[in-house]
């Protein structure tokens, strides 16, 4: 079994992917001239810590059928997705530098009939839970032992369906199930909180007979041992639910401090100058 | 504690009897079972009236009782199969055609996922349960959905076979069947294909082409006009999408009149599938629609509907006679 701690050299990868999700993010939003660069930001260092740590996947077999899922409901911050997926030779990396245009399979959400390496397509919000929930019923049937990870927007939260599929995942056992909630904070139309409040979420996912777990979603350390201790725990009968606290728009200081970012253009010196400030920022971060 | 229900009633039957064309739903999802077909099944609080207890107690290991879910159990249906299962959904049509409208299009038919919808209970038989348990728009939301196939059954035996071909079929399927009493049109032997309409020969004065629980009164209303000396004609549409636009053609360009009885509002329906084809295939019939006329059913025992609508074979008969 992985050790849950986490040497230096596994710290310096985790950063420097998450660092390259969001550098390619201002690459392939640059090319579609407007995108959902904040909320991919957010949620840098899951898609790292996941991929490159957590979830047992095979390079260049996107449909190993033991692999580890991982599902979006938040399908919007697939942006931040396709890089690694290329990154794992799931596709060609040339895809990338077309994305959105004509006829490209790469778009603003992801999508399993066109690319490999997506475990299920998403975009209508509130549905992956469900989609998670029935992945684990089918392996339950089939006897086999992957897990999902399914991360959730925390706007998200405020779709009845994903509390239909935590109380199926509840009541059926599936302790495979992993959801990590983005809590940014933020959705379209403002602060979470202010368009129709979610707290307390971890008393809600608990109340719904779920293990909750609260992490600080940039702090790649705390997050990538906390994600491997869930994963190695046979003894939980309960699916598990990791809230982490997150920075919408983190890395980019004026996205971080302004919310209207949830969907925007930058200019090329703008971009230029987000892309100084990751550069910069990287390591820095606890 | 209540009064027992009269044995008389049509409440007693459907609560206390096996009704015979579900329990085929259970019965056949055995079989492939059986024949080692990764099948799994799931309904949300419906395993009576659906009958998949009969499955759930043979197979607990590939059932799951979503609870009153429609949404979560389409959408996990979809996650199901992407697992290599084909997995068999069931419950109320208006909830699966209606409620889980947008998971069927998202998770099912756009990701091409090999699931079976089951939506019983169709149409105006759930009788004096009422508008909320009546699905007479399910047919024109799946139709409108590509890469769905859209199939109402006749009988028990047509869907007996058409579920066994399913198992193999490539495409995700929205079936519509009724609530298990209806009457049997088939001997189990007939033979059907998914795609592919019975045809109950073409008539000169009229063909009626007809789905579901229509096909039972429309193949008496046949017979009935033909003891009185007129051209009848019949098609089973079992499948309306992929419709099978060359059995509608071949009627259009022979007989007078095609007329097209459906348990289901005639917009967007059985009716507005021929009418899209007849009206780009100009023959020699004129077209009729009939079924719920773009309004909600009245309330009462289903059989009452059925004749109040027109829908049963004296009503069927009638409203042929009068296009003759």
């Amino acid at each position: 079994m992985q050790n849950t701690e986490l040497t230096e050299a596994e710290i310096e990868l985790l950063q420097d992917k998450a660092q390259f999700v969001r550098l390619e993010t201002l690459r392939l939003i640059s090319i579609a001239k407007v995108g959902h660069y904040s909320s991919v930001f957010s949620c840098a260092e899951i898609f790292a810590s996941l991929y490159y740590d957590v979830m047992s996947i095979r390079r260049g077999e996107p449909g190993w059928p033991d692999r580890d899922r991982f599902l979006m409901g938040k399908g919007h911050a697939a942006v931040g997705l396709f890089p690694i997926l290329a990154d794992l030779d799931f596709f060609d990396k040339s895809w990338l530098d077309n994305y959105t245009r004509l006829g490209s399979p790469l778009g603003d959400h992801p999508d399993m009939r066109k690319v490999p390496g997506v475990d299920f397509s998403s975009g209508s919000i509130g549905h992956a839970l469900s989609n998670g929930v029935g992945m684990m019923h089918g392996a339950r049937m089939q006897g086999k032992e992957f897990n999902a990870f399914v991360m959730l927007g925390d706007g998200e939260m405020q779709e009845g369906q994903v509390w239909e599929a935590a109380l199926n995942a509840a009541g059926h056992g599936l302790s495979n199930l992993v959801a990590i909630v983005d809590r940014n904070g933020y959705q379209l139309d403002g602060k979470v909180d202010d368009v129709l409040g979610v707290e307390p979420l971890d008393e809600k996912w608990r109340a719904f007979g779920w293990e909750v777990h609260t992490v600080d979603g940039h702090d790649v350390v705390a997050l990538t041992e906390l994600l491997r201790r869930v994963k190695a725990d046979k003894m939980r009968t309960k699916p598990c639910c990791i809230i982490a606290k997150t920075s919408k728009g983190k890395g980019v200081d004026y996205m971080e401090s302004e919310p209207g970012w949830h969907l925007g253009y930058l200019a090329p010196e703008d971009t230029e100058r987000a892309r100084q400030m990751i550069l910069t920022q990287n390591g820095e971060q606890s | 504690m209540s009064a027992p229900i009269s044995k008389e009633s049509w409440q007693y039957r459907e609560m206390n009897t096996r009704a015979p064309s579900l329990s085929v739903l259970s019965d056949t999802l055995i079989e492939l079972a059986e024949a080692g077909h990764p099948v799994a099944a799931g309904t949300a609080d419906l395993q009576y009236s659906n009958g998949l207890v009969g499955f759930a107690q043979r197979y607990p290991d590939r059932f799951v009782q979503f609870g009153i879910s429609e949404q979560n159990m389409v959408s996990a249906a979809a996650g199901m199969a992407t697992t290599g299962l084909v997995p068999y959904v069931a419950t109320f049509a208006s909830f699966l055609g209606l409620l889980a409208c947008e998971q069927i299009r998202m998770d099912i038919a756009y990701c091409a996922q090999p699931v079976r919808l089951i939506g019983h209970h169709t149409g105006i038989s759930l009788g004096f349960y009422g508008t909320s348990h009546h699905a007479t728009e399910d047919i024109s939301t799946m139709r409108a959905i590509a890469d769905l196939t859209v199939i109402s059954p006749a009988d028990g035996a047509q869907f007996a076979q058409l579920l066994r071909e399913s198992a193999t079929y490539p495409e995700p399927i929205y079936f519509r069947i009724g609530r298990g009493h209806d009457p049997a049109v088939y001997d189990p032997q007939e033979e059907f294909r998914i795609g592919k309409a019975k045809v109950h020969g073409i008539g000169d004065d009229i063909t009626i082409i007809a789905c579901g629980y229509a096909v039972h009164g429309a193949k008496a209303a046949k017979e009935a006009l033909e003891a009185k000396g007129h051209s009848v004609g019949l098609i089973d549409m079992h499948t309306v999408k992929p419709l099978d636009e060359d059995a509608v053609r071949q009627a259009a360009e022979r007989s007078n009149v095609i007329l097209t009885v459906e348990e289901h509002n005639i917009l967007g329906g059985l009716g507005s599938a021929v009418a899209e084809i007849m009206a780009e295939n100009p023959g020699k019939a004129r077209l009729k629609r009939h079924g719920i006329m773009d309004e909600y059913s009245l309330i009462a025992p289903p059989t009452h509907l059925y004749k109040h609508y027109k829908l049963d074979a004296a009503g069927i008969e009638e409203v042929a006679a009068a296009l003759i």
